[in-house]
């Protein structure tokens, strides 16, 4: 009896499982995708903000049929305290392209429409099955997979661990530790509903526009924290997520951190009348390009938020699983066609591959930002917030005290606060990290 | 304190599960006194999962688990917990996510 025998098994139906196994699939190769969820999506959590690019280059006419939310034109920066934010609004038409360069959309649909992409292309996708372990011979070469469904090991040449931020098989496997507290966020986010044209009178859109806010200030209680705030057609999604490692040490509650959110006087308007449908949380990668793992074995090779691929500073990260999924798919589909062996040697062609792409320039640009934001995560979310609520309101409320003394008390409040020499090597230290 | 269990319970009522009664896939060890990190779980864990008993230890019950994995970064490394995902199609089951 001979054993069926795949090209590749790919664990997980995210953004990186699904550009994998399209990628191999519709290269011919014979593909089998394991996802534990109901359907594919149905674990999944993000904001959500698409970059057209990334997918463009895997699925060129996915604006015909992809579940699209609104197509961005606004974007909004806030930093907030307890009662006001300071912003940075950047608005344009350009936006309004004919393919425009990035989309809200909502996680479950948009997973099981790129799932449908991928059986079309030729992928077999088992739904409801648990990956439990990798299957190893004696070398210590994956041969394949064990599953929570009866039959034993399913084999393949090669796996690609596609299992998200918080995988089992590539920590139980020994190839990579679990992520540190301090180099993960735990998000926690409620779909609002809205009728489509109050969400576009309250943020100024008409058709398809859409406008999101992202805020950091004292919403995160001096973590290392953001929130969030993007519109969907007839939705709103709202988060905050913040460094595991403060909410342990802090033991903040990160549903009372969301409350105080919604509650705060310049959100609270934007989401009024709304109805909430979902709570959810998960994890986010946050530790950059210092913990990025080991990413080929034998046999074995490692994408997206599994591979901690995540840019925290420009808040991407589904992008970057989808582009490292497409190039291991393309790395595997190059092994294959050449006829040789999924040894390591062969596979390590996938991080040579992605060293080049933008996944990997960017991340290494940002290199050091994580542990600056990480270990003075009070004064960059807490204390300047604060500074610059007070010089903005100092300079636009109109008291009688002269200017000069009001410009004076600003710079006073940033010395008193953080010393000069504290001002001064902040500016460095942030400047460095985003050299 | 009853305030806001009572506002996640509500939270979690709007999503849907499939309990996989008879399996939790997540247990705590047996233990005296908890760990810090296993203690701060009571009120960290998004779902309000784990509580602390008469006995002074930490219990869980994962009904509502939305899976996320902060317990298993903060507390599988100890042993204070064995975390497992559900087995295929049961636990949280996003419809927007
Ligand atoms: C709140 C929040 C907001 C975000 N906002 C943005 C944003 O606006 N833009 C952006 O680009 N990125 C954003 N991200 C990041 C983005 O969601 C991730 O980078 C992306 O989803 C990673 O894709 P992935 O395929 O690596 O992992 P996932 O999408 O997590 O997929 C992993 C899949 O593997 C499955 N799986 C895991 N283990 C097993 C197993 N053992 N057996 C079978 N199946 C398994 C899971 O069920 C899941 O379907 C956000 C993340 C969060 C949490
Ligand atoms: S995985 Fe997340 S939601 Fe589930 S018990 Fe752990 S912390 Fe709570």
């Amino acid at each position: 009896m001979t054993v069926e025998k795949f090209d590749a098994i790919v664990v997980g139906a995210g953004m990186s499982g699904n550009a994998a196994a399209y990628t191999m699939a519709s290269r011919g190769l014979k593909v089998l995708q394991l996802e534990r969820g109901e359907y594919p999506g149905s674990k999944n959590v993000q904001g959500a903000i698409l970059y057209a690019n990334m997918l463009e280059t895997i699925i060129p006419d996915f604006r015909d049929d992809a579940p699209l939310e609104r197509h961005l034109v606004e974007q909004r920066f806030w930093v907030m305290d307890d009662t006001s934010h300071t912003g940075m609004h950047y608005r344009s038409d350009d936006f309004n392209e004919p393919a425009p360069n990035r989309y809200t959309i909502i996680r479950a649909q948009f997973d099981k429409w790129f799932s449908r992409k991928v059986r079309a292309a030729g992928a077999i996708v088992l739904c409801e099955t648990t990956a439990t372990e990798l299957a190893l011979d004696g070398d210590g070469k994956v041969i394949g997979v064990h599953t929570d469904r009866e039959g034993g090991i399913i084999h393949a040449e090669a796996v690609v661990l596609a299992e998200g931020v918080n995988g089992l098989l590539g920590t139980r496997a020994g190839f990579r530790k679990l992520p540190k507290p301090e180099a993960v966020a735990l998000a926690v986010k409620e779909m609002h509903f809205l009728p489509e044209e109050v969400i576009a009178e309250r943020f100024g859109l008409s058709g398809n526009q859409g406008c999101v806010i992202e805020a950091a200030g004292t919403i995160s209680r001096g973590m290392a924290g953001l929130g969030f705030l993007y519109t969907n057609k007839e939705s709103i999604s709202l988060g905050i997520g913040c460094l595991v490692s403060d909410f342990a040490a802090t033991m903040e509650r990160p549903y009372a951190l969301l409350e105080a959110f919604k509650g705060h006087p310049s959100i609270r308007p934007l989401l009024a009348g709304s109805e909430i449908k979902e709570y959810a949380a998960h994890l986010i990668p946050e530790g950059g390009f210092k913990a990025i793992p080991q990413l080929f074995g034998n046999g074995w090779v490692v994408v997206g938020d599994a591979a901690q691929l995540n840019n925290a500073v420009h808040r991407e990260g589904s992008n970057l699983a989808m582009t490292s999924g497409r190039i291991a798919g393309e790395a595997i589909a190059m092994v294959k066609s050449r006829g040789r062996p999924m040894t390591s040697e062969n596979l390590s062609l996938y991080k040579a591959m992605l060293d080049k792409s933008f996944v990997v320039k960017d991340l290494r640009k940002y290199k050091d930002m994580p542990a600056l934001i990480h270990t003075n995560s009070r004064n960059f979310f807490m204390t300047y917030p604060q500074l610059l609520s007070q010089a903005a309101q100092n300079f636009v409320r109109v008291d009688g005290t002269p200017k000069i003394e009001k410009e004076r008390a600003t710079t006073a409040a940033f010395v008193k606060a953080r010393s000069r020499w504290g001002l001064v090597s902040d500016a460095v230290r942030l400047a460095l990290a985003w050299r | 304190m009853t305030t806001s269990l009572v506002r996640i319970e509500d939270k979690l009522y709007q999503n849907r599960y499939l309990v996989d009664a008879g399996r939790p896939h997540i247990k705590v060890r047996q233990h005296q006194s908890p760990s810090s990190n296993l203690l701060a779980l009571t009120l960290v864990c998004p779902a309000n999962c784990y509580e602390v008993n008469e006995d002074g230890q930490v219990e869980i019950t994962a009904d509502g688990c939305m899976e996320c994995g902060t317990c298993r970064v903060l507390c599988e490394e100890s042993g204070d917990i064995d975390w497992s995902y559900p087995r295929g199609g049961f636990g949280v089951l996003f419809k927007f996510g």
